[in-house]
């Protein structure tokens, strides 16, 4: 069964999001409302998000790849996918940040005490 | 003689803190205390400084095992060798901090828990809760092959070495159980019991609505990964 191409209308919706996407990254980057440390994955899904639709052989060559019967299968999976790792990601870095919170807060309630002592002695 | 200190964690106890405190004192030996705070909305650390305790207060809630560790990292800083930990609710009956204490002491043992169920007087425990407790204390004797009766016991005596496990980040902050117990074993520690009385409380516990249920899947995940996990043994660790 032959792969079924993008109409123009999707097309253009698709370049049109992936673009809109891509230039909200650079803007919140651009007022530094994004730390350029998570950047850089942001950047790399515009732009792969762009070069898809533009570019749309590999898309296929993946699609027969892997079974799927028409490229957009494809690139929901990976969209599927990659959300889920994203989620990961993120999961990571609040257990860190608790983690941190919790060690921040038994250290200054220590030294609060430490310091009302000070105080008191004085 | 080794210096102790009691560590009793208190989350909204303002109406029981004072008497727990005023228990201890009656039971002559002169401890120094201190109440950790775990961000209460009540007079829980006012009761407390009142008794003339020291107290160390959490600006909001961390649980009750990061508020346990606070505890263990204060005794850490000040050079205190043995730890008495009993809750701030009034469950645990103080006269039984010199038994736990000379198991310590002796040398019998590394941890000491106190335990409602070898006790013959044990107070109504819901059946559910009851059940949940024995299911996870006889998982714990299996896997430790020591015989463990009450592992959601907080009614514990330690020595230093177990007092640097426990200020360790691996140190579970929300409820410490059997997976800690096992965790201990593991690391080569002697864990022992005894028989202490304890009363029910009136405040609602902190296992209740859904929490059980996370309190049971937590508890299995955390001691499959116990297992999973390779601990360092007392002889090789570095703190």
């Amino acid at each position: 069964m032959p792969l079924i191409d993008m109409t123009t209308h999707q097309k253009i919706f698709a370049v049109l999001t992936s673009s809109a996407v891509f230039i909200f990254i650079l803007e919140l980057l651009r007022r530094r409302r994004l730390k350029e440390e998570y950047s850089w994955l942001w950047i790399l899904t515009g732009i792969t998000m762009i070069i898809m639709v533009i570019w749309y052989t590999p898309l296929v060559i993946i699609s027969k790849l892997i079974g799927a019967v028409s490229p957009v299968t494809t690139l929901f999976i990976f969209a599927i996918l990659f959300l889920l790792v994203l989620s990961i990601h993120y999961s990571i870095i609040i257990s860190r940040l608790t983690h941190q919170v919790k060690d921040l807060t038994q250290e200054m309630s220590i030294l609060k005490s430490e310091i009302k002592e000070t105080i008191d002695d004085r | 003689m080794t210096e102790t200190l009691v560590i009793i964690p208190a989350y909204n106890e303002e109406k029981v803190i004072g008497s727990v405190l005023e228990g201890i004192k009656k039971t002559g030996p002169v401890y120094d205390i201190l109440v950790v705070d775990d961000g209460s909305s009540d007079r829980t650390a006012e009761m407390a400084r009142e008794s003339g305790v020291k107290v160390i207060s959490h600006l909001f809630n961390l649980g009750y095992g990061a508020a346990l560790q606070t505890g263990y990292k204060y005794a850490l800083r000040k050079g205190y060798d043995t730890i008495v930990q009993l809750d701030g609710d009034g469950q645990h009956d103080p006269a039984y901090i010199s038994a736990l204490l000379d198991a310590i002491n002796s040398n019998e043992a590394d941890v000491v828990l106190g335990s409602r169920f070898l006790d013959e007087g044990v107070y109504d425990i819901p059946f559910i809760r009851k059940t949940g407790m024995k299911v996870f204390s006889m998982l714990a004797s299996v896997i430790m092959r020591q015989p463990i009766t009450d592992s959601t016991s907080g009614y514990q005596a330690l020595n230093s070495d177990v007092l640097h496990f426990y200020a360790d980040p691996r140190y579970p902050v929300d409820f410490p159980d059997a997976d800690t117990l096992i965790m201990l074993k593991r690391s080569g520690f002697r864990i022992r019991e005894i028989p202490v009385k304890m009363y029910g409380s009136d405040k609602k516990s902190m296992h209740s609505g859904l929490t059980p249920l996370y309190y049971i899947f937590k508890m299995l995940l955390s001691i499959i990964l116990t297992m999973l996990r390779k601990e360092k043994t007392i002889k090789d660790r570095e703190w």
